[in-house]
């Protein structure tokens, strides 16, 4: 049993995307179907290895696990692994992958194997992000993602995509390559980029600083953070629904998880000093963008708002450095993946049948689609926090953790738990009560389709909600290291600078 | 019994001695058959690049010190010769269909690449000034002529006569640094030259050293002497500036790294500020300016303008790893370059050439195939992971961290941002934008060049080995 799991959790998504471009071909009907097939059963084999990866993944240790390790690059090798803070963000990878293939089933009917190659491709790419252990290997990985998106974009997007794509790639382009420059000093400074050896290191100070913020322009672009946003509105208003889907429960998670595996462990007193900016860009994410989203007319505009503000609760929990508020972070993350995917998934639904995204034009929803009105209603209140669904443990924990290190940044951030529910419930209101439009006299509820895409989503929400357990003993371990070396970073820093007053 | 001995030990100039025996056989039985021997000479003329390609493998590697230490093959030659090769031979294979087409088959056009490299293997290998001249020479007269070949071409003479001009006052301005250069050191030879400046070297020296630096500019063009660039590029027929582009460039850098690393190790800090100020304006006048392009090829001009940029980032390190830096950037480089022109004289359309970006609009839905390599090759350009040109970029900067330079790279990564805007405005074109007519069937040639220059983009990164190893091997001779 020692076949390279993890690389083959990787690769198949790009073995699939070979499939479709080397041999489907010919008759264009055909084509098509037998393009989505291959997607679909490529990204369901490979969800089901993940889930085996699962099944054989031992929680009590904090060690990386299903290790490969070959030669590469001379001073870079090919270094994978997974531990607790990297393994649920893979599995949500593997998971949402079908169910954005199977969204995209009918809604995209214009060069469909392109864009099934750029989905798989892209699978690869963000698979490769979360497990990679080598820092070159790793930046490869965020890197080359931004290829196969700003395709997606750019190809099957709404009508400013072009104004989109660029932002997209631009933005994101700008923060990594101080990251890289980073990475190269790193290297001269620690002789290598292995991150496993790299978070034992121990950088000196000077350097911490330089690096943290070389590595935070790119993170919290991505990830983004207040004032670096802006790009993230337009692209997920521009990408088709399984853009906007991968883009907020994946590409968006690269930056926390970036924060979790370099900048907290690699530079603990940098990430100490820099700590209250993190959290005041993080409150004014939360309570602004919160505002901001109150006053949208554009539903996925007014999601993705909410996304950044959600965030921002992400970026606190994890620069409070407590058990609670990382664990927190992390739970925020995987809670925000399926739930905002899914949120996306419903606007996807009605946008398929109506081509509006508009608030104004829908209401009264709950008349014609029953079925539709539940779902929404499901990852609304998970959206705004609500006991009992997943939403709820992640800003809950984040928010705990941070009022045992700051306690006016906790309490303003609560403010923004008020806000969100005050958007998201308006919007609910708006769209599925009320009188309905006559407009809306035709519509359709959801289809089995769209059921099984839901399904899935609905229950895992509210299992995490009553449930969180699971996920939260997958990271403990290495949560518990990680805060362990921090504090123990922490400390020594203090005793010297101590030793040389 | 003296002849046997000495015939052997020209046998490290093989390639050359293939090279020039073969240009002088291509033009005799040019001028003997006459016009229509044309196409069969230029395809003869690529067997012979190929030939002394396996010449150069083939041969023994050592260190080899011919003409009294004027004419070194190390390894650092060996490398580059390889890669001028590769340049010279692809550009000409690109050629022959377009001799075709155009009705411009002359058998002087191969022999005249043939001289040409012949100039630039000589070049990579001078070790002293006079060498050096002679190897820059016989590199540029060549080329003066091929780019004006198109003769009845307002353009192409126009592009000609002012390569001409240009090209001799560098060549001026490098014959005066070298003179001053020789006058305060009392050698030309490079190692002569290190060691009368290993305690530094007066205000004389300094201003020859500049004028030796505006003649490498020049030839690679690089910021402020770039000027010649796009309308060079613009005006030469399309194969040309393909070799323009891949090969003489490469020639020029190396001995632009050989000459400073060699000659001048006591005074790096001086030539350091030079290198580094050229560096950052290509790299920014090259991001910059290309935006505003229309034509491909004049956006190809700034391009690579740009891109010397970065190459000199790795000599401005002035380190092994800097110079490995350059010989992985200028190989990368090579395969973009020789790529991208296979798709720029594959823009055919209604019997005739058509040269502007706009042209390329949908190309991912008549010529899919074409605009994936296109779209691969220009990530690749921008320095995208996981291309190859991301690799070529990253060991460059590599060395100039490791070398202390932060301001340069953090200007150099910063404009590589502002280049891949306008490669991404041509993926755009071509795979977001409404399809235009679509362009005549690729010639096979060209799909060959095509393919093999997209896929070692593509695959670089699976086995980076022997192109990593074969750099480092070649940089460490020189130091």
């Amino acid at each position: 049993m020692n076949w390279p799991i993890l690389s083959v959790v990787t690769f198949l998504p790009l073995f699939g995307a070979l499939l479709v471009a080397l041999f489907v071909r010919g008759n264009e009907r055909w084509a098509r179907g037998t393009a989505r097939w291959i997607a679909l059963w490529a990204t369901l084999v490979t969800f089901a290895i993940s889930l085996v990866m699962v099944w054989r993944f031992d929680g009590g240790s904090p060690e990386f696990q299903f290790v490969e390790k070959y030669n590469w690059l001379g001073i870079a090798s090919y270094h994978m692994g997974v531990d607790g803070i990297s393994l649920p963000f893979v599995i949500l990878t593997t998971a949402l992958m079908p169910i954005c293939i199977l969204a995209s089933w009918t809604a995209i009917q214009t060069r469909v194997k392109e864009y099934m190659i750029a989905f798989l491709v892209l699978e690869t790419l963000m698979v490769g992000t979360f497990s990679a252990l080598d820092l070159v290997l790793f930046y490869l990985f965020f890197e080359g993602g931004l290829i196969p998106m700003f395709l997606i974009i750019g190809v099957w997007g709404g009508p400013r995509r072009v104004y989109a794509s660029f932002k997209f790639f631009l933005y994101t382009l700008l923060g990594s390559v101080l990251m890289l420059l980073a990475i190269m000093a790193m290297y001269w400074q620690a002789g290598t980029t292995d991150i496993a050896v790299l978070l034992r290191h121990g950088f000196p100070i000077g350097l911490q600083k330089w690096a943290w913020f070389a590595f935070f322009a790119s993170f919290a672009v991505k990830m983004p953070m207040w004032p670096v946003h802006t790009w993230l509105p337009d692209a997920h208003v521009e990408a088709p629904t399984a853009g906007s889907v991968i883009l907020a429960a994946i590409l968006l998670k690269m930056g926390g998880y970036g924060f979790l595996r370099f900048s907290l462990p690699m530079f603990p007193a940098a990430s100490h000093e820099f700590g209250p900016l993190i959290f005041t860009l993080s409150v004014v994410a939360i309570v602004y963008t919160s505002l901001v989203a109150l006053m949208q007319e554009d539903v996925k505009k007014l999601i993705a708002y909410s996304s950044v503000a959600h965030m921002g609760f992400v970026t606190m929990g994890i620069f409070a450095a407590t058990t609670q508020g990382i664990a927190g972070g992390i739970f925020q993350m995987i809670s925000h993946g399926i739930v905002s995917g899914a949120l996306f998934l419903c606007v996807g639904v009605v946008y398929d049948r109506m081509h509006t995204r508009e608030i104004a034009a829908y209401g009264g929803l709950v008349n014609r689609m029953p079925l539709y009105a539940f779902v929404f209603m499901v990852f609304t209140l998970a959206n705004v926090g609500l006991p009992g669904t997943s939403g709820f443990i992640g800003e809950f924990l984040s928010l705990i953790g941070t009022f045992k290190v700051n306690i006016p940044v906790a309490t303003l951030a609560t403010l923004g738990v008020i806000l969100s529910a005050a958007y998201a419930l308006w919007l609910y209101r708006k769209m599925i009560f009320g009188n309905l439009k006559p407009s809306l006299e035709g519509i359709r509820d959801i289809g089995w389709r769209e059921c099984v895409i839901f399904a899935p989503l609905v229950v895992l929400t509210i299992l995490f909600g009553v449930a969180p357990k699971p996920v939260l003993d997958m990271s403990a371990a290495s949560v518990a290291q990680l805060l362990e070396n921090y504090n123990h970073a922490i400390s020594a820093a203090k005793t010297a600078t101590l030793m040389a007053q | 019994m003296t002849q046997l001995p000495a015939l052997q030990d020209l046998l490290p100039l093989l390639p050359e001695l293939l090279l020039a025996c073969g240009a002088m056989l291509m033009l005799m039985v040019g001028a003997a058959i006459g016009e229509r021997s044309s196409a069969v000479v230029n395809g003869w003329c690529v067997i012979i690049f190929a030939l002394a390609a396996a010449a150069l493998l083939w041969l023994p590697r050592g260190p080899h010190a011919m003409f009294g230490g004027s004419f070194l093959v190390d390894d650092y030659a060996r490398f580059l010769k390889v890669l001028t090769l590769i340049g010279s031979g692809g550009a000409l294979i690109l050629s022959l269909d377009y001799l075709t087409f155009e009705k411009q088959q002359k058998f002087e056009y191969g022999a005249l690449f043939l001289l040409a490299t012949l100039g630039m293997l000589m070049l990579i290998s001078a070790s002293d000034l006079i060498a050096l001249y002679l190897g820059l020479e016989l590199m540029s007269l060549p080329l003066y002529v091929i780019a004006a070949s198109n003769r009845e071409n307002a353009r192409s003479t126009e592009a000609g006569l002012k390569y001409f001009v240009l090209g001799a006052l560098s060549s001026g301005m490098l014959l005066y640094g070298a003179s001053l250069i020789y006058g305060f050191t009392g050698t030309i030879n490079f190692a002569g030259i290190a060691k009368a400046t290993q305690n530094g070297a007066s205000i004389g020296l300094i201003f020859g050293l500049v004028f030796l630096f505006v003649g490498f500019c020049f030839k690679i063009s690089a910021v402020p002497f770039h000027m010649w660039t796009p309308d060079v590029y613009e005006g030469a027929p399309t194969p040309v500036t393909a070799f323009f582009a891949a090969a003489p460039k490469v020639a020029a850098i190396a001995i632009f790294a050989r000459a400073t690393v060699v000659a001048f190790p006591g005074i790096t800090h001086q030539w350091q500020q030079i290198v580094v100020f050229v560096s950052i304006a290509s790299m920014a006048l090259g991001a910059f300016a290309a935006i505003g392009q229309r034509n491909i090829k004049r956006l190809m001009a700034y391009s690579s303008i740009g891109h010397m940029g970065y190459a000199l980032v790795g000599l401005a390190a002035g380190t092994p790893e800097g110079v490995q830096g350059v010989l992985v950037y200028m190989s990368i480089y090579v395969a973009m370059t020789l790529g991208t022109f296979a798709v720029i004289l594959s823009m055919r359309r209604d019997g005739r050439y058509v040269e502007n970006i706009g042209d390329l609009a949908g190309l991912a839905r008549t010529h899919p195939t074409m605009a994936f390599f296109l779209g691969v090759l220009l990530f690749s350009l921008a320095g995208i992971p996981p291309l190859a040109g991301f690799f070529a970029k990253f060991y460059v900067f590599l060395a100039a961290i490791k070398a202390g330079l932060f301001t340069l790279a953090v200007i150099g990564v910063l404009s590589s941002v502002v280049g891949a805007y306008y490669y991404l405005a041509i993926v755009k074109i071509m795979y977001f934008d409404e399809p235009a007519k679509g362009f005549e069937p690729m010639p096979t040639l060209l799909r060959l060049v095509l393919g093999v220059s997209g896929l070692i983009n593509i695959l670089f990164f699976v086995y980076p080995a022997p192109l990593l190893g074969a750099a480092t091997v070649a940089a460490k001779s020189l130091f």
